[in-house]
């Protein structure tokens, strides 16, 4: 069955392939049929210049006064030739902007100016895929793409130029091959690799206007400081779970010190976020169409930059579960203290290129959890072997259910795969439950939330994990999450509340989480 | 939570998003009576909401992904009735009957 499913796709991709083939073909004999064409039209063109009767008749036969008036009348003529008149734009071009082109906001104007724009684009992922095939679509005439990584399976619900078929080909060469096939009008520049703070101003300097599809804050600063630094505006997006966020920055983009310019990504964010706040989509998750939504905004504001005057700064938030959905909020002007775009910066061309901005420190790290003591950690396949009823380190025989093992994942993820016999304590909970509290206290919080139920409820929830594992105060404890981190901040919270007994009881972690446990125990255990 | 007389209130809706309202019981909006006065009798202003939404509101121990000394953290920018506080006067804004004050953690993730 599966075998057959197998050759029918292979026959399919092959198909299409050929259908692929066949239309670069075709293009390739049209393009040549064209390039043929105009080389025809501008050698006769010359010659009918050089031939035209008219010419004679009008040296001879007009009365001065009336030269300059026929000339003026068929000067157009003679410069143009009526067979070949050349307009402004291509006759495809026509033809394929005719939906945008026909609207007022855009028109004849609007969309030169887009045939004459270079957009960069940094980062092809959820963001710069919908933004490229849009920005592409409309016929901006330049689009530089710059992307350091390489398609993976995790991306394709979301990042829409890519394809199954490309996974492990570059980001940049698969979002180029989708783009030159949707609008081969587009003049397509490749950058294969992560912007730094050495490469960002010649990388940026030769375009209009950059848009940031980046997904970390140190991305962020730089790219900002580098569009004040070359003034470029800025169109900045960024999504998480169900919401999402767009500023237009730097737009007007004045020279650092005039108070008329856009805000900066500084001015709104003078200093970054605490690295442990920083949740990113492969942790906290993303949905497609919430981070394709706001990538199509990208695109939006980049045609209105490109054809419109700037309006006053403001913040777009989406929340795909709020109603309304959207909500527009005005943004301050420029700081008049900015580090970036105030008369007092202290981020210069030279500062960064140089490389003495260090964002990535600026910005944080979270270092690797490194809490537990080697005699507190398990490997996945020392576990593999207790859960087997033998203790791994006497070759004795234990009593198989005699051990807790606990996964700190969120339920969602409990949800879609578990270890047999696990019981799911969610990081969330085990992270809000105070250390302090003691039996003690405990005792004393009906009191103290009195006339709460609400609190008490959930006081009570918190609290009733640790009465759970209470329970059993002989059963060593094993905790695992997703990656072996959360697990070990588990184990020290269980300890500082107690749940050892004093060191009597074992706690530890499993050393490298679930996916220690696919890698060495279990190849068939789901990775998401 | 000491009880207050319905004249010595504010109403006001105080929302979080961008992940925030994770750290206040997973709820987006919050109608909220402030007191009118903050613990020295001066009018409530938003310096004064955000220690009241930290020893009133929030349940999560986390209190540092919320504030950092003694201000609301970097990275969240506080929304006066749909406008950023750096136009009405930050933290020192007297927070009015109704007031919609919305905090907004930044996102990331592209
Ligand atoms: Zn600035």
């Amino acid at each position: 069955m599966s075998s057959t499913l197998i050759i029918d796709s292979l026959r399919k991709q092959i198909s299409s392939c050929e259908a692929q083939l066949k239309d670069l073909r075709r293009q390739l004999a049209e393009a040549e049929q064209l390039r043929r064409q105009k080389q025809e039209k501008e050698r006769l063109g010359e010659t009918t210049v050089a031939n035209d009767p008219l010419d004679h008749d009008m040296n001879y036969g007009i009365a001065d006064a009336f030269r300059s008036e026929v000339y003026a009348a068929l000067s157009p003529l003679a410069e143009e030739n009526v067979m070949r008149r050349s307009w402004p734009l291509e006759k495809a071009e026509y033809k394929r902007y005719g939906r945008q082109l026909i609207m007022p906001e855009i028109g004849l104007q609007g969309q030169l100016r887009l045939k004459n724009a270079s957009v960069l684009i940094v980062g092809v992922g959820g963001l710069g895929c919908p933004a490229a095939a849009y920005l592409a679509g409309a016929g901006v005439g330049k689009i530089g793409i710059i992307d350091g990584d390489v398609v993976e399976e995790s991306n394709l619900h979301r990042q829409i130029l890519h394809s199954t078929s490309r996974v492990g080909m570059s980001k940049v060469e698969s979002a180029m091959v989708f783009l030159s096939s949707l609008n081969p009008n587009v003049q397509l520049t490749p950058h294969p690799s992560r912007l730094t703070p050495e490469t960002a101003i010649p990388t940026m300097k030769d375009y209009d206007l950059v848009l940031d599809c980046t997904d970390t804050p140190a991305s962020r600063y730089l790219i900002s400081d580098t569009c004040i630094l070359l003034s470029k505006p800025l169109v900045s997006a960024s999504a998480l779970r169900i919401d999402g966020q767009l500023v237009v920055l730097n737009n007007p983009p004045l020279p650092p010190g005039d108070p008329k310019g856009g805000p900066c990504y500084r001015c709104v964010f003078p200093k970054p976020p605490p690295p442990e706040s920083v949740v990113s989509c492969g942790d906290g998750g993303i949905l497609g169409p919430v981070v394709g939504v706001m990538g199509v905004l990208q695109a939006l504001e980049a045609l209105k930059v490109l054809t419109r005057t700037p309006e006053p700064p403001s913040l777009t938030i989406f929340s795909a579960h709020a109603n309304p959905m959207f909500r527009t909020i005005r943004l301050r002007s420029r700081k008049p203290k900015c580090a970036a775009c105030s008369s007092s910066a202290t981020v210069t061309a030279e500062a960064l290129t140089s490389g003495s901005l260090d964002y990535v420190q600026f910005c944080g790290a979270v270092n690797p959890v490194e809490a537990l003591r080697p005699s507190e950690r398990i490997s996945a396949e020392n576990y593999a072997k207790v859960r087997m009823g033998v203790n791994p380190f006497t070759g004795s025989e234990n009593r198989r259910e005699g051990h807790v093992l606990v996964d700190v994942r969120e339920r969602v993820q409990f949800g879609i795969c578990k270890l047999e016999g696990s019981v799911n304590v969610p990081f969330s909970e085990v992270a809000r439950t105070p250390v302090t509290t003691t039996a003690a206290e405990v005792a004393q919080m009906p009191n103290r939330l009195d006339g709460d139920g609400d609190d008490r409820k959930e006081a009570n929830a918190k609290e009733s994990w640790v009465d759970e594992l209470r329970r059993n105060p002989d059963k060593p404890i094993f905790v695992v999450c997703r990656l072996g981190n959360d697990s070990q901040v588990t184990v020290q919270k269980m300890k500082q509340l107690g749940l050892d007994n004093g060191g009597k009881r074992w706690i530890g972690d499993i050393k490298g989480g679930l996916r220690a446990w696919r890698e060495s125990v279990d190849l068939e255990f789901p990775d998401y | 939570m000491s009880e207050t007389k319905d004249g010595d209130t504010i109403p006001i809706t105080v929302e979080f998003t961008g992940g925030l309202e994770m750290l206040f019981s997973n709820q987006r909006k919050h109608e909220l009576k402030l007191p009118a006065k903050d613990e020295s009798e001066e009018p409530a202003n938003i310096a004064f909401l955000v220690r009241y939404l930290c020893e009133n509101v929030m349940k999560d121990p986390r209190k540092d992904l919320f504030v950092l000394d003694d201000s609301v953290r970097p990275g969240i920018l506080v929304l006066i009735n749909d406008a950023d506080w750096e136009l009405e006067g930050e933290d020192m804004y007297e927070i009015q009957r109704r007031d919609n004050i919305l905090f907004v953690s930044t996102l990331h993730g592209g």
